[in-house]
């Protein structure tokens, strides 16, 4: 109905050479080409995530809790955040084809209108996705414990605020009777995985010793992600008695009980296989979107130089569009089967 | 020498006024659509998701899950993507190569990767 491929050319004709059996131009027919190669790119990597995930013996990591912060509000919104990027990329996929269709109108102001609209929506999903990271890569406040009995939890809760230490030993640095103010939930998580935590004194990185003044947690809750002796995957511990197991192994003095975060090594979230491919199809992905932002602005700034209008045509605009939208339908099989399913 | 064999397939696409408020009320209607689509998927996901669903329950909502990917991704595709206004030729030069070799990949994939995890839990790693 958009007006395309309407030429009326019979048939022996059409595949006799000369003229375009699509009846589209060269480009766009190149464009179309080279989406079909990237969404079997894009295809081979989600199919491979599918494959070690089927072949995963430990429990998967659930979208639901993993992804539950929003910026400045802080836990317990799960999947509303990926929800807001994947509404700012459907809305910048509208604009994408509003400028297309002003352009079919040869209407110049209207493509650049809807073009700036298309670039802002990009920059907003590329800065959601660099948050999404940094949180993801930074982990929660609790991490994710190994229990006594050698089952492995991640906990949901709120982290009551660390105030201070108090050093009671000097060290290197801290004299005796300083309160310490600066970096604490560093040092907390870094000492935590050291080991150097034992019941309630932190032993600091100059060799000090301090007590740690920290406010109780609240709705705290452990959910076995790997079989122990005595729990299994599945289970949920609640209430003190869950809080004080979790803080047995804090205050044990024992390093590498507890994982922070995610980097390429380990994770808090689940098999290492996970956080490798989120890091990886994420991150092409946004590669992706990032090169779509400035390609599009290439193209809106042709649009205002008048270099299509000049042409007769904004067909360029209609293929920076389709990629464009390619970004988009990506992210659609991206959010399903890494958040959803 | 003016060449004869450059055919220009880019005005064809231009459209009148009159089709063009047309063609914004179908975009505004997809727009609406997916954004529907999308709040059920994410309303589903934080009441009814893996965390607190099991079994049949949750397998019929995973289903769903793809259905609704489907719908989504076939309206990218033929609405803002324009190949529903494409030749047919066009149409299926795109579709039906990809899908095939898809379907196929998931299909050899995932069976391998099923039988692979059974080898893993019944003989250990």
């Amino acid at each position: 109905m958009a007006g395309h491929a309407t030429q009326q050319i019979d048939s022996t004709s059409l595949w006799g050479g000369k003229v375009s059996p699509f009846s589209t131009s060269y480009g766009k027919l190149m464009m179309w080409f080279f989406l079909v190669s990237d969404a079997l790119t894009f295809g081979g990597l989600l199919i491979a995530y599918g494959y070690t995930r089927h072949d995963a013996q430990d429990a998967w990591p659930i979208g639901e809790e993993t992804f539950n912060s929003m910026p400045f509000l802080g836990h317990g919104f799960p999947l509303l955040y990926v929800a807001l990027m994947t509404f700012i990329l459907i809305v910048s996929s509208v604009t994408m084809v509003l400028a297309v269709e002003a352009g079919h109108r040869m209407d110049k102001r209207g493509v650049v209108k809807w073009m700036i609209a298309t670039i802002i929506g990009g920059f907003f999903f590329v800065g959601s996705q660099a948050w999404e990271w940094y949180h993801f890569i930074h982990g929660s406040e609790f991490g994710k414990v190994e229990l006594a009995d050698g089952s492995q939890a991640i906990v949901k809760g709120h982290f009551g605020e660390i105030e201070n230490f108090k050093v009671t030993v000097a060290g290197k640095h801290h004299k005796k009777g300083d309160v310490i103010t600066e970096d604490l939930m560093h040092q907390y998580q870094h000492a935590v995985v050291a080991g150097d935590i034992e019941n309630g004194v932190i032993t600091l990185h100059d060799g000090s010793k301090a007590t740690i003044n920290k406010a109780a947690d609240s709705h705290f809750e452990m959910i076995i992600k790997k079989d122990g002796k005595k729990h299994k995957v599945g289970d949920k511990l609640e209430g003190d008695k869950a809080c004080k197991q979790y803080y047995e192994v804090i205050n044990s003095g024992v390093s590498n009980k507890v994982i922070y975060g995610a980097n390429l090594k380990q994770n808090e979230y689940g098999p290492q296989q996970y956080a490798q491919f989120f890091f990886f199809i994420t991150g092409f992905h946004g590669f992706h979107v990032f090169s779509g932002v400035v390609i599009n602005i290439i193209i809106c700034l042709g649009a205002v130089a008048g270099t299509y209008h000049k042409r007769g045509h904004y067909e360029m605009v209609e293929k920076t569009g389709l990629y464009w939208h390619f970004v988009d339908l990506v992210w659609v099989f991206v959010f399903t089967f890494f958040y959803l399913v | 020498m003016e060449r004869d064999d450059i055919i220009e397939y880019s005005l064809d696409a231009h459209h009148s006024e009159e089709a063009g408020k047309a063609i914004r009320k179908k975009i505004l209607n997809v727009t609406i659509l997916l954004t529907l689509i999308t709040a059920v998927e994410v309303v589903v996901g934080a009441k009814w998701g893996r965390a607190s669903t099991t079994g049949v329950t949750w397998q019929m909502i995973k289903y769903g899950y793809i259905v609704l990917t489907l719908i989504k991704a076939a309206y990218i595709v033929l609405v803002f993507m324009h190949l529903g206004d494409e030749r047919k030729s066009m149409k299926y030069v795109i579709l039906v190569p990809y899908i095939l070799f898809i379907l196929f990949l998931i299909f050899i994939a995932l069976m391998e990767a099923l039988a692979v995890g059974d080898a893993w839990s019944t003989y250990g790693g």
